[in-house]
Parts: structure tokens; C-alpha cells; sequence
């Protein structure tokens, strides 16, 4: 079985970003790039199914510019046994993400699609739901557990009332919440070996895909700002100032 | 317009975030709503600015599978299709966008006109405004942001519906539920959250716990006191745990990480205990205490 991961180059989750003066996006130039950290979780869990002989292949695909490469040299870096570019200068948006990675999972065959439950520079959370949508595949969302048996998936998920447990049949689209697991480091020497493993390249616009968007983002803009307030010295006088000032208890 | 709402019930009552959704939806129009399953069907009845209720008996795991089919079986009725930003209407309606090709519209904080909505990006560190094309818009709405719709006050009819046959290719297996008489996170007044200065998971029980009794508070965590097991996963706030905006935020050991203040920055009034004078929740805080939470936790129980 392939198990195809989605990947996607975001701003670092450790750089606060700023919102660019005329208010059409947040800051990306000379700010530090990664690979979006609930899709090293997913990744690694692709992984980690190879490790066990239930998968033999993980592919990881990327949508982007030409430097977007550099989040699918990490993941062959991590372990990923090839990747593939679809190359596009055009913003993409989550819908368009998907019908082009249904083109490239009907070409691959994957049996299970292991992707982020979400990018941490959009946080639309949609993504995989879509993807499983167009195929007809059945969706473990936000997942923090993944049990492969017999042609079926056993996947437990964070939801708001504690943890759900779903079995799906296989191909299924799993999406890694944090908790599914802590992904591994790129050493050195598989950062060198990566460079070797085959990274094929294709024009998102040779895929017969509209890449056109159905949302437009008219501005950006900064949230409004909380002020610091006062450092009190004992537990007496904040319980004081709660009563009195802030009228709150 | 007309706008058709996914609602969610809890021990018989519409959850506050449905009712949010709800008041969220009466700016495009008409709004009916839809309940799966058998619980709650009273209390939907009764909510005000409902015209019509759809009842889906069958499908009470609800499944993404098949309640994304029913709803997409059901758009061409409607103009806007919302649910709230909780976990199961993540699930279910991106999957609904998928299968009706239109991009959702996750976590709307405002909205400006039927195409036009307020979103935060990045954590919450932006606040982007969209406008969609999309001859259905499928929104999920974040609760703190609106006004919930009232409990009791309206008459809606209740339409029994059908659920498209099951393709058997999902099945649901258990739900493993945390009980707690505590108030529901998302919608109490007064929010304790602890961090991973409390060190382990009977200090964040036996000093959180009665500080949060004495205000009647619900328990939140950081990641960093949830991965170390401290508290259950639900507890997370953040970025990728619950969005709350309480009254009162009272935020213990824990450094104030930008995922974190996600989940919590938009409370009315927060107080920070640290024993680091520079931790960002500092920045945060309207009240804060430098101090070991050892020794300030049972003295704000005293004092309280
Ligand atoms: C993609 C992604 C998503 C994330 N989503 C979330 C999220 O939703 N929610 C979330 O919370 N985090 C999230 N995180 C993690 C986040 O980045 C931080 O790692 C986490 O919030 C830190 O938790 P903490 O503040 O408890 O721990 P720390 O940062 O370790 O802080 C502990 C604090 O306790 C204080 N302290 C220690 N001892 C005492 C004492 N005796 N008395 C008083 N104070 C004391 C210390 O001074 C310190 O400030 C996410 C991270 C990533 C990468």
C-alpha cells in the first residue's frame, strides 16, 4: 500500500507574523518557512506505517512556487521515499488544493491519504474533508489514533466531548490531530540522502484543473490589540481589584 | 434568502455554540435548522427565529459521510449552509464544500454582507476579510462571536427526514466521553486554565479544582499540561484546542505561547500567575501575579 502526504510550506509556527502596511496579506519575505507542523505529524505517521510493513511507499506531494521544494527535500529528509512539485506561482485555495491532489491520488493509487487536519497559516481546517468529498472516500478527521487491520482503519478522534472511534474501509483520508504522534528529526547524513531520492515536478496547469478562486481576500488587517495591565503584589489586593475594578466576581 | 443550520444538542438542551450559529444565520434571511438524531428535538421546537426544523433520526452518530450527502441533497433550497465551528461541524461541513465543489469558510468572526466575511488567520494573529463567489456559502461560525438565539420563544415545525442509505464504508465504534459536573468550557463564565508549571497531573487536579469550585469555573489546559497528561485533550485551549472568551480568564503556569493566546486572547479580563516576570501572557494579563502558583493558587482559594 502507498500512502500519499500532502505537505505545505508555512510560515514557522515559532515567528509571530505581521500583516503587511497595505493590509493585502501577512509577511512571508525573508521570514523563516517550514513545513506546517500537523503535516510532519501526518508524515510521520506515514512512516511509521512503513516501518510496520503495513504501507511500502510515502510519497509526499506539495503545492506551490519552486521553493516550495523545500518542504518535500525535509520530508525526504524525514523518510519520505519520493515527492512530487505541482508547480503553480497562483494562490491556491483549499478547494482547488484538493481537486488537485484527487488528480494526483487517481494517478498514484494510494491507499491512504495522510494530511494536516490543518495549515497553520489559513487554519481552514478543510482541506482533507474535501479531498475525501470528490473521491468518495470515507474522512477520519482530527485524528490522534490510526489502527491498520484487515483493510480497514481504526482511527480515534479528538472531538469536543473527549475521543470518537471510527473504522473505515480502505483508501481513506486520515487527518493528524497533534497528538498522534511526536514527528522525527532530519539527521544530517538522510538530509544529504534525500537529495538523491526522485523529486518529480508537474505544472498545476497541465492537470486540466481550474485554478481560479471562489474566495477572494479583499484585505488583511491586525486584530485588535490587548494592552498589558498591572502586575498586582498579593492575592488579596487581585481578588480586591476583581471585585471593585474589574467587576468580574 | 434562506439559511439552513447544522445544530448540535447536549443533554436535551441546543448547544450555546448551535444558538450562536442560529443568530449568525438570521442575518442572510429565513434560517431552518437540522438535528440528527433524537435528542434535543423538544428543545429545537422551542428556539426563537427558527422557521422549520429537519429531523434526522437515523443518522444520530453523525457520520461525515452520510450527513454530507443529505446536507448536499438539501443546498439547492438554500443560500447559506452554517454550522458551528466545533468539531463535528468541521467535519461534516467541509465535506459537504467538497462534494458541492465551493470553498468553505472556516471560523467566521464577522460578517459583513452574505458574501462578505471576517475570519482570523494565523492564529489569530490577522483577521482576514474574504468574499465568496459561491452560489452556496458553507460557513462554520466561531460561537464566541455571536450573540446566541434565544432558548425558548419560537414555534418551528419539525420535518422528519429520511438519511441517504449508509455505504458502510464508515463505521462509528465508540465515543469515550470525560463526565464532569463542571460548566461546559466554551460557554462558562469563568475560565481556570493551568500550564505546565503545575508539574503534574495531581497538582493541576488538587490546585486548580478548588479555585475553580469557589467560582463556579471550567478547567482549561495548555498543550504542554496536556501532552505531559495532566488533563484530557478536550481541555486544550488554543489554536487547536477550544476558542473561549469568557468573563474571566484566569491563566496558571502556563507562558502564554501565540497558539494559546489563540484560544483565549478575546476573553474580557485576564489574569496571568507566572513566576517569570517576561512570560508573554504578561502582555496579555489585565491583572497579573509574579509568584510561585504553589503558594498563590491556595491563597486565592482562601481569599475567594
Ligand atoms: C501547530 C501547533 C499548535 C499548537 N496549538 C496549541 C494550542 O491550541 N494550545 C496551546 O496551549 N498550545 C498549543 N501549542 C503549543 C504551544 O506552542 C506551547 O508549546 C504551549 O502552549 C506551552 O504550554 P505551557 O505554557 O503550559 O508550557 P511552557 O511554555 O513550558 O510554560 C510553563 C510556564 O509555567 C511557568 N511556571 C513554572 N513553574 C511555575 C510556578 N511554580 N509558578 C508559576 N509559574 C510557573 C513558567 O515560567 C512558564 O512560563 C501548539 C503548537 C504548535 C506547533
Amino acid at each position: 500500500m502507498k500512502v500519499l502526504v500532502p505537505v505545505k510550506r508555512v510560515v514557522d509556527y515559532n515567528i509571530k507574523p505581521r500583516v503587511a502596511a497595505d493590509g493585502s496579506g501577512v509577511e512571508t519575505q525573508g521570514v523563516k518557512m517550514s513545513m506546517n507542523p500537523f503535516d510532519e505529524i501526518a508524515l510521520e505517521e506515514a512512516l511509521r506505517l512503513r516501518e510496520k510493513n503495513q504501507a511500502d511507499e510515502v510519497i509526499a506531494v506539495t503545492i506551490g512556487p519552486q521553493v516550495a521544494q523545500d518542504v518535500l527535500r525535509t520530508a525526504m529528509a524525514m523518510g519520505a521515499d519520493r515527492a512530487i512539485l505541482i508547480r503553480t506561482d497562483a494562490e491556491i485555495e483549499p478547494r482547488v488544493v484538493a481537486n488537485l491532489l484527487k488528480v494526483i491520488v487517481e494517478r498514484e493509487n494510494p491507499g491512504i491519504v495522510s494530511m494536516g487536519k490543518q495549515a497553520i497559516d489559513d487554519d481552514m481546517n478543510a482541506t482533507g474533508q474535501m479531498l475525501a468529498a470528490k473521491l468518495g472516500w470515507p474522512q477520519g478527521t482530527f485524528a490522534s489514533q490510526v489502527t491498520v487491520a484487515d483493510s480497514k482503519v481504526e482511527v480515534a478522534r479528538e472531538v469536543d466531548g473527549g475521543t470518537e472511534v471510527l473504522s473505515l474501509s480502505l483508501p481513506a483520508v486520515i487527518t493528524a490531530d497533534l497528538r498522534l504522534n511526536e514527528p522525527r528529526y532530519a539527521t544530517l547524513p538522510n538530509i544529504m540522502k534525500a537529495r538523491k531520492k526522485p523529486l518529480e515536478t508537474i505544472e498545476a496547469d497541465s492537470l486540466g484543473v481550474d485554478l481560479t478562486s471562489h474566495l477572494k481576500l479583499v484585505s488583511v488587517a491586525e486584530p485588535p490589540e490587548r494592552t498589558a495591565g498591572v502586575i498586582v503584589e498579593t492575592v488579596e489586593e487581585l481578588v480586591e481589584k476583581l471585585k471593585t475594578e474589574a467587576k468580574v466576581i | 434568502m434562506t439559511a439552513l443550520v447544522l445544530i448540535e444538542s447536549e443533554h436535551g438542551k441546543i448547544r450555546q455554540a448551535s444558538r450562536s450559529a442560529l443568530a449568525a444565520a438570521a442575518q442572510f434571511g429565513d434560517v431552518d435548522a437540522i438535528i440528527l438524531g433524537n435528542e434535543g428535538i423538544d428543545a429545537a421546537a422551542k428556539l426563537a427565529g427558527v422557521r422549520k426544523i429537519l429531523h434526522v433520526p437515523a443518522l444520530k452518530s453523525a457520520l461525515a459521510e452520510p450527513t454530507a450527502a443529505l446536507l448536499a441533497s438539501l443546498s439547492s433550497s438554500y443560500s447559506h449552509i452554517l454550522s458551528a465551528a466545533s468539531s463535528m461541524g468541521k467535519n461534516i461541513l467541509p465535506r459537504l464544500a467538497g462534494l458541492l465543489d465551493v470553498q468553505p469558510i472556516s471560523d467566521v468572526v464577522k460578517i459583513n454582507d452574505e458574501a462578505t466575511f471576517v475570519r482570523p488567520i494565523y492564529a489569530g494573529n490577522a483577521l482576514a476579510t474574504v468574499q465568496s463567489s459561491d452560489t452556496v456559502k458553507v460557513l462554520t461560525v466561531r460561537g464566541s462571536s455571536f450573540d446566541p438565539v434565544a432558548e425558548e420563544g419560537g414555534s418551528a415545525s419539525v420535518e422528519v427526514l429520511e438519511a441517504p442509505a449508509e455505504d458502510g464504508k464508515s463505521s462509528f465504534l465508540r465515543l469515550e466521553q470525560t463526565e464532569s459536573d463542571r460548566p461546559e468550557l466554551e460557554v462558562a463564565r469563568v475560565v481556570i486554565s493551568g500550564g505546565k508549571g503545575l508539574k503534574d497531573e495531581s497538582n493541576f487536579h488538587s490546585l486548580l479544582e478548588p479555585v475553580a469550585d469557589k467560582l463556579g469555573a471550567a478547567i482549561g489546559a495548555s498543550r504542554a499540561a496536556v501532552d505531559s497528561g495532566f488533563a484530557p485533550n478536550e481541555m486544550q485551549v488554543g489554536q487547536t484546542g477550544k476558542i473561549v472568551a469568557p468573563e474571566l480568564y484566569i491563566a496558571v503556569g502556563l507562558s502564554g505561547a501565540i497558539q494559546h493566546l489563540a484560544g483565549m486572547k478575546d476573553s474580557r479580563v485576564i489574569v496571568a500567575v507566572n513566576l517569570d516576570p517576561d512570560a508573554p501572557i504578561f502582555k496579555v494579563a489585565d491583572y497579573g501575579i509574579v509568584g510561585d502558583l504553589f503558594e498563590v493558587l491556595p491563597a486565592l482559594e482562601k481569599a475567594l
